[in-house]
């Protein structure tokens, strides 16, 4: 089997397992809807407000909802013993990490397409562009390839679940930003000259990070 | 022996630099009396970023090698240099407050000092979260590796986040000789101050990691 079909072996068995459970996606989606609504009454009701803090409560929220994701992904490998049996099994750490990061991947945008319409709808904004579709592609690259490295290491510490946010959120500070920025750009119609520095920011990140967490992955599940 | 030495050199540089500081060099004209703070500013700044290198080789070091001497160097260079961490928030803030009026601003030095902070922190939660020592060294080890390398991503974004608003200004013009002199003295006296503290630590890891073997034998 060559690595490919080992990676899509695994993104498929995590999708299947999705699919009859429901549980990532139904759960993290609902829990995006609450954060965008409590963000609502958080921020004041002008037009003019919430066109400003439109990007940082969309970026806060999915980062959240990624934390939250990431999270399920591998405490389910966790208490079912998987983990190690994906160890015994005969494919490299890297195919593991692969296959869970294209898992993450794809449950992350599925709640972004949905997500993104309804903050549309609640925010009179048009999020249909090009370019807020581009950002939001590689932002979530970025979110998944640092954080299915973190999350790996922290369903092996005690205190599970609250690990990875300490550990993610500072580390994706640059996406962060870049992301809120292209995004507000994109969001009041800027073409793709005024968001390529922002863009390549992010491009640099994800690049960089799917690299050094590839080879770093190996490290974080040995016993 | 070598410590002692250490120590006498690093005291002597720190008296050295206070002479420097508080005496010699002349008030600038711009800030007055608080820019002093600067020559304290900046060495602790520079020794932050040191300490966290010295975390990165250490963390890739033992990775790679898997010798525990390595974790030794990197875990205890990462607790002294959140104190230097620490300390250049402090610093800055001290600074900011009656410069710019506020004890904090967004601007890329700060913000990004913040994040270093933040890095340093999830790396020693890391440590003690972890199951066993072997597992919390190893996990930390892929914090300070990460972290490192995503510095100077943060320090990128948050630069061209800032100046799409630019913040205050820290100086106008550059240093004059004895000002240059006195923060050369300033950074050597920290850079001594600082390797005192790592050897001091590190030699108490290994005690302590002596004493855990002295306990398991005794058993």
């Amino acid at each position: 089997m060559s690595f490919w079909h080992k990676v899509v072996v695994i993104t498929w068995k995590d999708t299947l397992s999705e699919m009859r459970t429901r549980e990532i996606v139904f759960s993290v989606l609902v829990f995006t809807l609450l954060v965008i609504v409590t963000f609502n009454f958080a921020f004041g009701a002008s037009q003019e407000m919430m066109a400003l803090v439109a990007p940082g409560i969309l970026w806060v929220t999915f980062a959240f909802a990624g934390v939250l994701s990431l999270n399920r992904s591998f405490i389910m490998e966790k208490e079912e013993g998987c983990l190690e049996g994906l160890m015994v099994c005969p494919i490299s750490r890297e195919v593991i990490y692969v296959g869970k990061m294209l898992g993450s991947l794809l449950f992350m945008l599925i709640i972004e397409v949905i997500a993104l319409p309804i903050f549309a709808f609640l925010f009179n904004l048009e999020v249909l562009s090009p370019q807020l579709v581009v950002i939001t592609v590689l932002t979530t690259i970025g979110f998944v390839a640092v954080g299915t490295l973190f999350s790996a290491l922290a369903v092996n510490t005690k205190a599970r679940e609250m690990v990875l946010p300490i550990l993610f959120l500072p580390i994706v500070v640059p996406l962060i930003i870049c992301a809120v920025k292209a995004s507000g750009l994109a969001l009041s119609g800027e073409s793709w000259g005024g968001l390529s520095s922002w863009l390549q920011i992010i491009g640099a990140f994800d690049a960089i990070f799917l690299v050094v967490s590839f080879f770093i992955f190996a490290f974080v599940i040995e016993e | 022996m070598k410590r002692k030495i250490l120590l006498g050199v690093s005291a002597l540089k720190m008296v050295a630099s206070l002479y420097l500081v508080f005496l010699y060099v002349p008030t600038e004209e711009a800030m007055g009396i608080v820019q002093r703070i600067f020559y304290f500013h900046v060495p602790v700044a520079w020794v932050a970023f040191l300490a966290f290198f010295i975390v990165f080789l250490g963390s890739i070091l033992y990775l790679w090698k898997k010798d525990s001497k390595w974790d030794v160097i990197a875990s205890s260079s990462a607790e002294v240099g959140v104190v230097f961490a620490t300390l250049l928030l402090i610093t800055g803030s001290i600074w900011a407050k009656p410069i710019w009026g506020v004890w904090w601003t967004w601007e890329p030095r700060l913000t990004t000092a913040l994040v270093l902070w933040l890095i340093y922190i999830a790396y020693l939660i890391v440590r003690s979260f972890a199951t066993e020592e072997s597992r919390g060294a190893r996990f930390a080890a892929v914090v300070g590796i990460v972290g490192f390398i995503d510095v100077p991503i943060v320090a990128l974004a948050i630069t061209l986040w800032r100046t799409q608003h630019p913040g205050p200004v820290i100086f106008q013009g550059g240093l004059t000789p004895p000002m240059l002199l006195t923060l050369l003295i300033c950074i050597s006296a920290f850079t001594t101050l600082y390797l005192l503290l790592l050897m001091q630590r590190i030699s108490m890891k290994n005690d302590e990691i002596e004493i855990r073997r002295l306990k398991e034998l005794c058993r």
